[in-house]
C-alpha cells in the first residue's frame, strides 16, 4: 500500500535479512512510518498532531498501567490512595500529574486533528473510513477520559458518574433500570467505581487497536495535503523518514515543553478543586461541570430547557432532558455522516471562500463560545447563549454546508503539489496524454481520487 | 471399486438439499445458542448484586422534626429527604394543586392520610441526579419556597414537585408506611 515509486526495504546484515524472512517486522515499520512511505511534500504543522495523539496515547498506557500498580478500586479506599500516590509513592505525584495533564493534552491535540480535518476536508474521498474510525476513536477517548476521572472518587468524580449515568434515563422506558444497571446499584457506589477502573483499563487498548485501523485505512490512499490536490507523482512526495520524522519529532519537543511546563508548574489548573474533597453522596458541588474538555457537548446538553410539544395542545413529544441528550450524542455522531454533507469536490478551504468565511466566523467562533458556556453556571444569560449557539452547530453541520458546496465557487487549484510548492511543473507543461516518472499524471488534473497502489 | 468420498453430489436430492445440511444447521444452532446464553451471566453480573438489594429499607424517626424543619437520611445509598411542613407549608401546597405543572400532582397524593405534614422524598433531582438544596438551614429553597437543584436550575416546590427548569418529574416519593405514629419504614 504505497505510490509505485516508494522505495523498498533492503535488509542489509544477515540478521535482518534472516528476520525479514521469519517475520518481516522492520518492513513493516519501514513502510508505515520509514522511507518507504511517500508523503506529500508540502505537509504543514497541523499534519503533526497525527503522530502526537499516537504518543498521548502512549504516553497515557505507561503512566496508568503505573498507576494501577498503586491504586485500589475500593470506595473505601480509592481517595485514600490516591493521595498516596501523590505522598508516598515514589514519583507518583509526577506519575499522576502526567496522567492527569496528560489526558488534557491528549484532547488539545485531537481537537487540533479534527480542526484540521474539518478545515481541509480531510474526511471526503478517497479517506471516508479514516475519518468515520477517528470518530469512533474519540467516542472511545471520552469514554475512557470520563471512567478515569471517576477513579479518584472526589466529588466531581462521584458526581460526574451520577449525572452522565443520569443521561441514560431520559431514554424511555428503560432508561432507569439502565442506569441501576450501569451502575450496579442505585447511586455510584463500589460497584460502579470498580467497574470504570476494569473498562478504563481495557478501553485504551482498544483505541490502540482503532488507531491502528486508523492507520492502515490512512496508508491506501495515503496524507492529504494543505493544496488538497492528490499526489501524482514522485516529485510531488518526499519520504516519510527522514523528513516527517525530523518534523514531527520538532514538534513533539515543543509539545513536551508545554506538557511539561504544566505538569511541574500548572499541575492543577486544568482540574477542579472539589475533586480534592472525598465523594459525599449527601452533598452536591456549587457547580458540577465536567473536565474542560467536555465543556461543549455538556453546554449543548443543558441548553435544552423546554419540553418539544405540539403547539397549543400541551402534548409533550419529547421531554427536554431527552431533546438534551439526544442534542449532546448528535453533536458527535453528525460528524460520522460530514462526509456525504459536504458535497463540495475541493478539499482544502484555501480554494473555498464562501466556505472559508463559514469556517472562521461560524464554526470556529461557536466552538469557542460553547467552549466558554459549558463551564458556566446554569443561569441566564449563557442558557440562551447555549440555546443560540447549539442552534448555529446543527446548523453549520446540516444546513450550511451542503448549500455552500453546492452554491460555492472554488478557486482554480494548482495543477498538482510540486507546482503548489514550486510555482511551477514541467509535468503541467507536458502533453496531457502523456506520462511523467512512469505514472499516468495527466488524466487526473481536477485532483479527483488516484489510487496509491 | 474405489469410492470417492469427495463427491457427496449423491447425497444431494433434485433441490440441492442435502443430508449433511441437517448436521451444519444442528451444530451452528447449537453452538449459537450456546454461545448467546453466555450473555445472560454477562450482562446479568452487572446489576445489583444481593447485598446492595438488601439494604433496601429505611427506618426513620420523625417524631423529633418539627414543624418547617426537614432532615436528610439515605435510603439505598441515595439521599432522603423528610420534612414536617408548616400549617402554611399545607395551605401553601394546597392552593398550588390545581397549577400549571409540569408534572401535576396533589399535595395529598404525596403525603400518608392523616400524616398530611410529612413530605417524604428521594434527595434526588430527577433531572440528573443531583441532590438539591433547600433541606438544610439556610439553603436556597428556589423561587417556590421547596428544593432547588444548583446544578441545572430546578425549582420544587414546597411538595417537592418540579415548577421550573430542565427536571422532568417531582421529587420521587418512595414506597414508605407509618410502622407507629412516629417511625417511617421506606422501603
Amino acid at each position: 500500500m504505497s505510490f509505485a515509486w516508494a522505495k523498498q526495504y533492503q535488509p542489509q546484515s544477515a540478521f535482518t535479512k534472516w528476520l525479514d524472512e521469519k517475520l518481516p517486522f522492520p518492513r513493516l515499520v519501514y513502510n508505515a512510518v520509514g522511507a518507504g512511505y511517500p508523503v506529500p511534500r508540502n505537509l504543514n504543522y497541523m499534519w503533526n498532531f497525527g503522530v502526537l495523539a499516537g504518543f498521548c496515547l502512549m504516553l497515557q498506557i505507561v503512566t496508568g498501567v503505573v498507576l494501577a500498580m498503586h491504586y485500589a478500586a475500593n470506595q473505601a479506599v480509592a481517595f485514600g490512595t490516591v493521595e498516596h500516590i501523590m505522598r508516598n509513592v515514589n514519583y507518583g505525584w509526577m506519575l499522576r500529574y502526567a496522567h492527569a495533564n496528560g489526558a488534557s493534552f491528549f484532547f488539545i491535540v485531537i481537537y487540533l486533528h479534527i480542526f484540521r480535518g474539518f478545515f481541509y476536508s480531510s474526511y471526503k474521498a478517497p479517506r471516508e473510513m479514516i475519518w468515520l474510525l477517528g470518530v469512533v476513536i474519540f467516542l472511545l477517548m471520552m469514554a475512557t477520559a470520563f471512567m478515569g476521572y471517576v477513579l479518584p472518587w472526589g466529588q466531581m468524580s462521584f458526581w460526574g458518574a451520577q449525572v452522565i449515568t443520569g443521561l441514560f434515563t431520559a431514554i424511555p422506558l428503560v432508561g432507569e433500570p439502565l442506569q441501576v444497571w450501569l451502575l450496579g446499584g442505585f447511586a455510584p457506589d463500589n460497584a460502579a467505581l470498580n467497574r470504570f477502573f476494569s473498562l478504563h483499563f481495557l478501553l485504551p487498548f482498544v483505541i490502540a487497536g482503532v488507531v491502528i485501523l486508523h492507520i492502515w485505512a490512512l496508508h491506501i490512499p495515503g496524507s492529504s495535503n494543505p493544496t488538497g490536490v492528490e499526489v501524482k507523482q514522485e516529485s510531488d512526495t518526499v519520504p516519510f523518514h527522514p523528513y516527517y520524522t525530523a518534523k514531527d519529532g520538532f514538534g513533539l519537543g515543543v509539545f513536551m515543553i508545554l506538557f511539561t511546563a504544566m505538569v511541574f508548574f500548572l499541575p492543577n489548573a486544568l482540574g477542579h478543586p472539589d475533586n480534592y474533597i472525598e465523594a459525599n453522596p449527601l452533598s452536591t458541588p456549587a457547580l458540577i461541570v465536567p473536565e474542560w474538555y467536555f465543556y461543549p457537548f455538556y453546554a449543548i446538553l443543558r441548553a435544552f430547557t423546554g419540553d418539544l410539544t405540539i403547539p397549543f395542545t400541551g402534548i409533550v413529544l419529547i421531554p427536554a432532558k431527552l431533546l438534551g441528550v439526544i442534542a449532546m450524542f448528535g453533536s458527535i455522531l453528525v460528524w460520522f455522516i460530514l462526509p456525504w454533507l459536504d458535497k463540495s469536490p475541493v478539499r482544502s478551504g484555501h480554494y473555498r471562500p464562501l466556505f472559508r468565511k463559514f469556517f472562521w466566523f461560524g464554526l470556529i467562533p461557536t466552538m469557542a463560545a460553547l467552549f466558554y458556556l459549558g463551564g458556566a453556571h446554569a443561569e441566564e444569560p449563557y442558557i440562551m447563549l447555549s440555546q443560540i449557539f447549539t442552534a448555529y452547530y446543527f446548523m453549520h453541520f446540516l444546513v450550511i454546508l451542503p448549500i455552500i458546496s453546492q452554491i460555492e465557487v472554488p478557486k482554480p487549484l494548482p495543477f498538482s503539489i510540486t507546482e503548489a510548492v514550486l510555482g511551477k511543473d514541467k509535468a503541467a507543461e507536458a502533453p496531457r496524454a502523456g506520462t511523467v516518472d512512469g505514472t499516468d499524471a495527466g488524466t487526473a488534473t481536477d485532483g479527483s481520487l488516484q489510487p496509491a497502489e | 471399486m474405489a469410492i470417492n468420498t469427495a463427491d457427496t453430489s449423491a447425497l444431494s436430492t433434485d433441490e440441492g438439499v442435502r443430508r449433511r445440511d441437517w448436521i451444519h444447521i444442528a451444530a451452528l444452532s447449537t453452538a449459537g445458542v450456546g454461545g448467546a446464553s453466555l450473555l445472560f451471566p454477562l450482562i446479568s453480573q452487572m446489576a445489583p448484586s444481593e447485598d446492595v438489594l438488601a439494604a433496601s429499607s429505611t427506618d426513620v424517626d420523625v417524631g423529633a422534626i418539627q414543624p418547617g424543619q426537614s432532615i436528610k437520611t439515605t435510603f439505598r445509598k441515595q439521599p432522603l429527604f423528610v420534612k414536617r411542613l408548616t400549617p402554611e407549608e399545607i395551605a401553601a401546597a394546597k392552593k398550588d394543586d390545581a397549577a400549571d405543572m409540569r408534572d401535576p400532582a396533589t399535595l395529598a397524593s404525596r403525603t400518608k392520610e392523616g400524616h398530611e405534614d410529612i413530605l417524604i422524598t428521594m434527595g434526588v433531582c430527577t433531572h440528573l441526579g443531583c441532590v438539591p438544596l433547600g433541606a438544610a438551614e439556610g439553603e436556597n429553597k428556589g423561587e417556590f419556597g421547596g428544593y432547588f437543584c444548583p446544578c441545572h436550575g430546578s425549582h420544587y416546590d414546597v411538595a417537592g414537585r418540579i415548577r421550573k427548569g430542565p427536571a422532568p418529574l417531582n421529587l420521587k416519593v418512595p414506597e414508605y408506611s407509618f410502622s407507629s405514629d412516629t417511625v417511617v419504614r421506606v422501603g
